[in-house]
């Protein structure tokens, strides 16, 4: 069995491969299609202007002698010509400059730019052990906030935190119809997939996948052709569709990557799973907030997560509670897992349905802002 | 028969006709057009302005308009690669005074698709990062490459077989000329001098490019289907999705190439060389083409259908009977079903109806590229109420300056280029000649 799983396993692998090699090999053929294209119309022009010293022809229609042609071609393009030829298109090769880094992206996961100096708690982590962030969100637990008579604190607190400009809700708590009768409340942040659709298909590296596990966004880059969105299964990415609504306040910051402060018109935002709080020792916005501590952060690589109250072993909590991922069969290998529930546990009936609206507190945004419609 | 000579001195005249002479309904048109695009930019400097939030999408339905207006305009581009290198590779003679008609609107076609994405972009100043930090990982990277080698090799193209007309221009310039034009007809002719080494060399260019902007053009609307394709959509997760956006790109550019021909041929008087059968030919490819779209549809539609899965059934709702069911009705009956039925029945073979048709065709196809994009993107993720997507004045906007820019750049060149291939109808007319007559022709002298 072992043998036969590692068999197919390699051969995914070669498969895999191959097929981004011709990829890239189809890619550099293009470019290389547009250079000798232009070099042949150089070529071209040239043999024309020789050609138009000779004589004019006496027949228009006949047919040429083979020889003629092959002594144009020799004289009209010498070798110092042709090398001279070739080093014009290379002016087009501009798309291939970024080879060397390119391949260093493809190969290695995308450098985090930024890189964080470990300091205090993080120091102590020896340096070949990298945290694998991961969620686990308990639904026996969730009650879209019902008892308290709240938004959801989750949404609440991560737009608070992140200063998210109106209607973004990176963690969004969603209502399914339960098989049978009522509801359950799903909420779901960036699932921070390990094959991330948003990832593959992003034309300049704005979204990237760190060596830790996340995918994150680098508005600095991101020149928002919202491919990523349209490859998200999950529906977890934001447009700034305008200026964004935020907090005056959040314009004085100093753009941050990993807190995604401030918002950047025309840009893609989504959750981070918080990076920046992590390393600071502290738990993510919308696990802090939540009433119920229904959600669990930690690190797969040291098997352990918290939800702030308790400190759980992660493969132990995932097996014993019967734990899914959304939308598993696409193969994108979500961060974060599922306990599945209605909020039993928090004593809520499935037919008890509906949830109060988020609300953007702030009481003055920035100006020539204007919200848009989710 | 009319002499040669004589021939070829009216089909000169007719060429050179547009360049000689301009009517006040031109500049009518003219200014008609550059009006509307002056609105068009108007509309995008308020969108730069603003930001993206002036149109109707959002990050539910986060494509729209311009998505399909480059899907659409990059599938018109086609009718120069058909026309011209796959009908020249089969040595199908009678295309030849359309062909330059065929290449243009490839050329101007490509570039105002081209425009479409940049206009799409929330960063457009950030446009270099492609060249930058471009990823061949990523299908917009293919679509981009496969784009501008596409309109390298189309220019190219365009330009080699016009060579030997414009040293027609050069020589037949009057004094009146201005400087300008005598200058730019003197450089892009290369000196031109209808020698046989030229014609020899002429001839070997235009056939490699002949081969070579087939497979080009091919893999250019199969990456823009990609960009839907390779995507974890239900809508656009279809194995045939490239073949689908080639066949229908081509049926749209005949279609397109049907209308410029007609149009042209009525503002220049090129009833002569434009005849009925060119019309007829088209009108048939197109019946061709049709049925091969109506094919597609048919694998596509049947086998998601049939089985129904969970997402589908929700796609093939919106499609047939709810919000985008008089869009497919409309696109299946007035573009697919309707326009090959003109060429079935032989009174309505005429020039007239076949414009109507090809008119069809191309309202169905954009109406088809609008309702793949957007019904692809409106079917729910997770449990929420499926978005809606109206475009708005801006986008509208921005879409009538996009046809106004097409049209524009094509009514310009037509002031300044040559229509139609005088040397190669000149060179056919003589072979054809020379065939029946069984004697060599003599053209020495052309003065």
């Amino acid at each position: 069995m072992m043998g036969r799983s590692m068999w197919s396993g390699s051969l995914l692998a070669l498969a895999l491969t191959t097929a981004a090699a011709l990829v890239w090999i189809t890619g550099s053929a293009i470019v290389l299609m547009v250079s000798v294209v232009t070099a042949m119309l150089l070529w071209f022009v040239r043999v024309m202007k020789r050609a138009a010293s000779t004589q004019p022809s006496q027949i228009v229609h006949s047919t040429h002698t083979p020889g003629q042609d092959r002594e144009i071609t020799i004289s009209a393009v010498d070798r110092r010509t042709a090398i001279r030829l070739f080093g014009l298109s290379a002016l087009f090769f501009g798309p291939l400059r970024g080879v060397p880094d390119l391949l260093e992206r493809v190969v290695d996961a995308p450098p985090t730019p930024q890189v964080p100096v470990a300091q205090g708690r993080a120091a102590q982590v020896p340096p070949a052990r990298i945290r694998q962030w991961a969620m686990i969100i308990d639904l026996r637990s969730c009650d879209g906030c019902q008892s308290v008579e709240s938004p959801p604190r989750c949404t609440q607190a991560c737009i608070e935190g992140h200063l998210a400009p109106e209607p973004m809700e990176w963690i969004e708590v969603f209502e399914d119809e339960l098989e049978g009768e009522g509801s359950r409340f799903l909420p779901a942040p960036c699932q921070h997939c390990q094959n991330p659709p948003c990832v593959n298909v992003c034309p300049v590296a704005a979204t990237f996948s760190t060596p830790e596990g996340l995918v994150l966004i680098d508005q600095d880059r991101c020149i928002g052709c919202r491919i990523c969105m349209a490859a998200c299964p999950y529906d977890r990415r934001f447009f700034n569709w305008g200026t964004p609504p935020v907090p005056t306040d959040a314009l004085l910051a100093e753009y941050d990557l990993e807190a995604q402060v401030p918002a950047r018109t025309g840009t893609v935002m989504k959750c981070d799973f918080c990076p920046d709080m992590v390393r600071a020792g502290a738990l993510p916005y919308c696990i802090q907030a939540c009433p119920n501590r229904a959600i669990y952060y930690g690190d797969l690589e040291e098997d352990v997560a918290s939800n702030g109250r308790e400190v759980v072993s992660i493969t132990r909590f995932l097996a014993a509670s019967d734990a899914f991922r959304l939308k598993e069969e696409l193969g994108t290998q979500p961060r974060v897992f599922y306990v599945p529930g209605h909020g039993e546990a928090v004593g809520r009936e499935p037919t008890h349905t509906g949830r109060m609206k988020t609300v953007w507190p702030w009481p003055r945004v920035a100006p020539g802002s204007r919200v848009w419609n989710r | 028969m009319e002499s040669l000579t004589d021939w070829q001195a009216g089909l000169e005249d007719t060429t050179l006709g547009p360049t000689r002479r301009t009517s006040a309904r031109y500049y009518t048109l003219v200014g008609f057009l550059i009006a509307v695009l002056a609105w068009g930019i108007y509309a995008y400097y308020l969108q730069v302005r603003d930001g993206l939030v002036v149109t109707g999408m959002s990050d539910r339905i986060s494509w729209g308009l311009y998505i399909t207006m480059f899907v659409f305009f990059i599938g018109i581009s086609h009718a120069g690669t058909l026309i011209s290198a796959i009908l020249r590779v089969s040595n199908a003679t009678w295309r030849t005074p359309i062909t330059r008609m065929a290449e243009f609107i490839t050329v101007v076609a490509l570039s105002t698709g081209a425009l479409f994405v940049i206009v799409d972009l929330g960063r457009p100043d950030r446009l270099i990062h492609v060249l930058i930090y471009g990823r061949w990982q990523s299908p917009i990277v293919w679509d981009v490459t496969a784009v501008a080698t596409y309109l390298a090799a189309s220019l190219i193209y365009l330009y080699l077989p016009m060579i030997p007309d414009l040293a027609l221009f050069r020589d037949r310039m009057s004094s009146s000329t201005s400087a300008l034009k005598r200058g730019l007809y003197r450089a892009l002719s290369l000196d031109w001098a209808d020698t046989q080494q030229q014609k020899a060399a002429l001839h070997r260019a235009i056939g490699v490019m002949m081969i070579l902007i087939i497979p080009i053009a091919v893999s250019v609307h199969t990456v823009v289907s990609w960009i839907f394709a390779m995507t974890l959509r239900e809508a656009w997760n279809s194995t045939i999705f490239g073949f689908f956006f080639v066949a229908g790109a081509i049926y749209s550019g005949i279609a397109t190439l049907i209308i410029v021909m007609a149009i042209l041929r009525k503002a220049y008087h090129l009833e002569e060389y434009i005849t009925r059968k060119h019309f007829q030919y088209l009108g048939y490819l197109l019946a061709a083409m049709a049925a091969v779209m109506i094919y597609a549809n048919i694998s596509e539609y049947v086998t998601t259908g049939f089985k129904l899965e969970e997402g589908g059934e929700f796609l093939f709702r919106q499609l047939f009977v709810a919000e985008f069911a008089p869009y497919f009705w409309f696109y299946l009956i007035a573009g697919l079903l309707l326009p090959p039925m003109f060429m079935l029945i032989k009174p309505l073979r005429t020039v007239g109806a076949i414009v109507v048709a090809a008119i069809f065709v191309d309202l169905g196809m954009w109406v088809e590229r609008y309702f793949i994009v957007v019904t692809g993107l409106r079917a729910p993720l997770l449990s929420y109420e499926p978005a809606s997507y109206a475009p708005t004045w801006i986008e509208w906007s921005i879409t009538a300056g996009g046809f106004a820019l097409f049209a524009l750049l094509i009514t310009v060149f037509v002031k300044f280029f040559p229509i139609m291939a005088v040397w190669e109808m000149t060179e056919e007319r003589k072979s054809a000649g020379a065939s029946t007559s069984e004697a060599p022709v003599v053209a020495g002298d052309r003065s």
